[in-house]
């Protein structure tokens, strides 16, 4: 069966898989997001344990140029710890919810990565060059005695091993007193967001110290709080434009031209309930958990807990495109609520050229869906299919009381095994799926 | 030095950026052409701070390069910053073009304003700030064919730029440039982009032609500024955002000033003061903050009948705004008005208000409003305080909060030094001495510290006759913060009293103190008494002061022509 995007017929094959093997499951290794940067050379995930591991693309090797190269670790870094804040006796969890790249500015690439109270902005660059010859210490950093230099000499720069270093230049705290859970770079390359439950700041990448307020829901009486920011983003090349989703299942699009407090929003995106479909849940499973806007500017998608919708920016009243993710599960909603599951946010992607998205499910599966052919497809990251250069087959849940041979039914899947992160190339057919603890990265055979 | 630094060229590693910015600095001290390789790297960084150093130190080194060096050496560095790969390379040659074109070739010049158009339309938003930024200095140097042909093509597609932050730059390079250009010029070339800003969509361009519009005013002439400028003006003070309404709130009386004499009045009476009266109720407070420091200059522009008539209503409306800064602000103020209109007219509503902000539940404020208490002590004058301000003055001295008592000590203190000694005696000094005899201790100290501000400006007669006494009986207290509070003030009244005072009365009560069961009454006691047994050894040696005699005053009128 073809797989899914851009119109060719291919198909996705294993290429790697990242991360520990053993069953037992360390909680600070599990993988909270994953991002490429803007060429795609470099794939960054962030993990439970604060750590933020880098995986840069090695060029294809001569013998292989039917297969593209392979991601291996760039840099590992912690990037944030565990902090107590000793005024609400709160325990502030060290775990990465987000990681963005900068804009490539120079030789250096730079990220920011963000926990629940605190973004930092990291620089990561090479020394391949080190200085050697020194007057007053020995190459292994022993002090030299004074008064036994007899002659000064001038450090010369040798090269040597290739070192990658990461180095925390901005600390962006203080700002918000709730939980952040999205951050965005603007395409001017000057400002970013960040957003928590109840507001949304914008920062100068360069000033730590000061951010703006420009939206602010949270309510005179917090008794009467009814709904909370869910995700935000910049609109990628408008500078004045981003949304913000809520749990409502609203998308709403503000313009930060027309006021500094951009609490009146300029366009607000709802799609009417459909009231056959209205159950104790409906209100649970509509909150959005992503937004993402396509590379054009043109659509944006959302995720709430069943379904993707792609929006045109020019129609407020209905999303032009909605897929279901796994409508199978609309009738287990009761035991998904009572284990919690109902609340998990799970992210979408868009792939480089807008013609096809994905976006994770339980029991380590993925769904990507083509705009263009309306054709979906259900894969599986699992270390059984993780032969190099395999073919990732196609999976299916049967929903019937009668089960095919090789589908799987509703019951059986796992649910703690759960993709909630997953990332798309910027320009080619790579694609990085989190699964736990481990990273897989797919990618196309060309037939 | 060269060896240490990095090759020409390739890219800056060190330990971290900012290590690199003291060697930008001193790289200042070497030869010009030594240096630009390292500094030319240094210009490529991502940290801003040494990035902007380097250029800095660069555009320091091209005074020095003779015409023909500036040729062979810094223009080729220029070109390769402004061609470089990465935007940091680009960004830092717009700060370059400037002090490199006036005095090299016109075949360079030409390339320079083509490295400079590539750079004004560059991919990356941050390149067209650094070079809408430099805008206007480019200008300068440019001659007025090439501002003509070249500068205006370029300010115009700035100010279209779809970033925000780049259209806001062009605002100011618009300053420079209708400074550069001739009147007749202005209007075909210049207005077109200005009246674009100052309607502008986005809210921070319109801030900016509001935070500029004394310079534009001054730029742009008379005639421009009253046909288009007071319309412009009047649609800011209206804007829908806040920011740009307290932004052009801030320039009221500065654009007023500068409007031409003879129709001013005309102008501001018609266009000018509808908006601001409807300011004065505005929404946001920073608007009505912003207007309220600015808005009794007013008064000396319109005179004293516009004044009473117009303006005073506003000053009052003002003065009983819910918002505490607005009120301090037109408090602050008062000096303008009362050149003009004298400030008995406001004093009716001004003690309601002075009162409330005096009363008012965060310390800060009543901080402000004691901080201006001298000023106005001193323009409604000596009966109008005695009558109604001076109770609040001693209020004031048994705050709960430690600074607003230290504060209204030296209020007091100002006080006597504008009213003198004899009006303290009557009406301030019997009711701190008063204080001594105070229940809480704390209230007994303010007695201590106040005689200790009030002492000099009092002179010694009231010192020693009146305040000595309370002091001196202080020294028995229960608490020892007090004891030694006591010690402190004999220390500090010493020099204003005479020596026998000190010798009979203070001496004694200082050596008890010094032995005193308290720790810190015993170590101030004996503070004290080194100190006064210098007083004591000065009087001794010099019972009357020197007289200088005639010789003496010339040698020093000799010396000081010598030092000239």
């Amino acid at each position: 069966m073809a797989g899914v995007a851009g119109g060719n017929d291919f198909q996705w094959c294993f290429s790697q898989v990242k991360g520990a093997i053993d069953e037992d499951v360390a909680e600070a290794d599990i993988i909270s997001t994953v991002e490429f940067n803007y060429s795609g050379d470099l794939l960054a995930t962030g993990d439970k344990g604060g750590r933020v591991v880098i995986f840069q693309h090695e060029q294809e090797s001569k013998n292989r140029p039917h297969l593209r190269g392979e991601y291996n670790v760039y840099s590992t870094f912690q990037s944030h710890e565990p902090e107590f804040d000793y005024l609400k006796s709160l325990e502030i969890e060290e775990k990465i919810n987000k990681i963005r790249w900068l804009p490539q500015q120079n030789a250096a690439h730079f990220l920011l990565s963000t926990n629940d109270k605190t973004i930092k902005l990291w620089k990561i660059s090479e020394r391949d060059k080190r200085a050697e010859g020194y007057n007053l210490k020995d190459e292994d950093g022993r002090l030299r005695d004074p008064f036994r230099i007899t002659s000064l000499r001038v450090p010369v720069l040798m090269p040597m091993d290739l070192m990658v270093e990461a180095s925390p230049r901005r600390i962006f705290a203080n700002a918000h007193t709730y939980h952040i859970n999205s951050i965005s770079v603007n395409s001017d390359h000057e400002t970013y967001l960040s957003a928590d439950d109840l507001r949304i700041n914008l920062w100068h990448l360069e000033i730590t110290d000061r951010s703006f307020n420009i939206v602010d829901i949270k309510p005179a009486n917090m008794e009467e709080l009814t709904e909370v920011i869910t995700a935000a983003e910049c609109h990628p090349h408008q500078c004045n434009v981003f949304v913000y989703s809520s749990s409502k299942g609203t998308i709403r699009l503000c313009d930060m031209r027309a006021a500094a407090l951009c609490d009146r929003h300029s366009k607000f995106f709802e799609e009417p309930e459909d009231p056959s479909s209205r159950s104790f849940f409906s209100e649970i499973i509509s909150s959005i958990s992503d937004v993402k806007f396509s590379h054009s500017g043109r659509y944006m998608m959302t995720r709430d807990y069943l379904s993707v919708k792609v929006w045109d920016l020019n129609m407020e009243n209905r999303p032009v495109e909605t897929y279901q993710v796994h409508e199978y599960l609309r009738s287990k909603l009761c035991s998904l609520y009572e284990n919690d599951c109902i609340f998990d946010k799970f992210e979408c992607c868009w792939n480089g050229s807008d013609s096809a998205i994905m976006t994770g499910s339980y029991n380590n599966f993925f769904r990507m869906f083509d705009r263009n052919t309306r054709r979906d497809i259900t894969l599986e990251a699992s270390r059984e299919s993780s032969k190099p250069r395999a073919t990732l087959k196609p999976r299916k849940v049967s929903t019937g009381g009668k089960r095919k041979k090789d589908e799987i039914s509703v019951d059986s899947l796992d649910f703690n095994k759960k993709i909630l992160h997953t990332a798309w190339h910027p320009k080619d057919n790579v694609i990085a799926v989190a699964a736990t603890n481990n990273l897989y990265i797919f990618q196309d055979k060309i037939n | 030095m060269k060896a240490a630094a990095a090759e020409g060229g390739g890219p800056c590693r060190a330990d971290g950026d900012d290590s690199l910015y003291p060697i930008a600095v001193l790289i200042d001290e070497l030869r010009n052409e030594d240096v630009q390789p390292p500094l030319e790297s240094l210009a490529t960084v991502e940290e801003t701070v040494v990035r902007d150093k380097a250029v800095e130190s660069l555009r320091k080194i091209s005074q020095e390069h003779s015409p023909v060096d500036l040729e062979v050496h810094f223009e080729p560095l220029v070109k390769r910053l402004a061609s470089g790969d990465w935007f940091t390379s680009r960004t830092s040659a717009c700060g370059l073009f400037s002090v490199c074109y006036p005095r090299v070739s016109s075949t360079v010049k030409a390339e320079i304003r083509q490295h400079f158009r590539t750079l004004c339309s560059d991919d990356t938003p941050m390149v067209r700030r650094a070079a809408a930024s430099k805008l206007g200095e480019f200008a300068k140097v440019l001659e007025l064919d090439y501002i003509k042909s070249d500068i205006i093509s370029l300010f115009t597609a700035l100010a279209s730029d779809e970033q925000d932050s780049v259209r806001l730059l062009a605002v100011e390079a618009c300053v420079s440039i209708a400074t550069l250009l001739p009147q007749e010029d202005l209007e075909t070339l210049v207005m077109p982009t200005l009246r674009q800003a100052a309607e502008d969509k986005s809210w921070r361009v319109r801030y900016m032609v509001a935070d500029k519009f004394s310079e534009l005013q001054k730029a742009v002439g008379p005639e421009i500024t009253k046909n288009d400028l007071v319309p412009a003006f009047q649609n800011l003070l209206k804007d829908c955002e806040a920011e740009v309404r307290a932004a052009a709130a801030n320039k009221v009386k500065e654009f007023c000033e500068n409007l031409p004499e003879d129709n001013r009045e005309q102008i501001i009476m018609t266009h000018i003061l509808p908006c601001v009266k409807e300011l004065v109720s505005d929404t946001n407070q920073h608007v009505k903050s912003a207007l309220a420091s600015v808005i009794m200059g007013l008064s000396t522009i319109l005179g004293k009948d516009n004044t009473i008539e117009h303006l005073l209503p506003l000053f009052l409306a003002q003065l009983k705004d819910e918002c505490p800064e607005v009120r301090l602000n037109i408090i602050s103020n008062l000096d303008c008005v009362n050149e003009v209109i004298g400030i008995r007219q406001l004093s009716q509503s001004l003690l309601p208000a002075i009162v409330e902000l005096a009363e008012d539940a965060k310390w800060r404020v009543r901080l402000a409003i004691i901080e201006y208490m001298p000023l106005l002590a001193g323009q409604l004058g000596v009966e109008f305080f005695d009558e109604k301000l001076n109770t609040l003055c001693m209020a004031w001295l048994i705050d709960h909060v430690y600074a607003i008592r230290e504060a209204a000590t030296c209020n007091l203190m100002k006080l006597v030094e504008k009213f003198g000694a004899e009006w303290a005696q009557n009406t301030i000094v019997p009711k701190v001495l008063g204080m001594a005899n105070d229940p809480n201790y704390l209230h007994r100290m303010t007695t201590l510290f106040c005689i200790n501000a009030l002492s000099e400006a009092c002179g010694q007669d009231i010192t020693t006759k009146q305040m000595l006494p309370v002091v001196l009986k202080m020294s028995n207290d229960q608490v020892a913060n007090v004891r030694f509070n006591v010690a402190k003030s004999l220390q500090k009244i010493g020099p204003v009293l005479d020596s026998n005072a000190l010798q009979a009365e203070v001496k004694p009560v200082l050596e008890k103190l010094a032995t005193d069961t308290d720790m810190d009454v015993k170590y101030f006691a004996q503070e004290a008494i080194s100190a006064t047994r210098a007083v004591f050894a000065l009087h001794a040696a010099a019972p009357s002061p020197p007289v200088l005699d005639a010789n003496f005053e010339k040698q020093m009128e000799q010396q000081a022509v010598c030092f000239h």
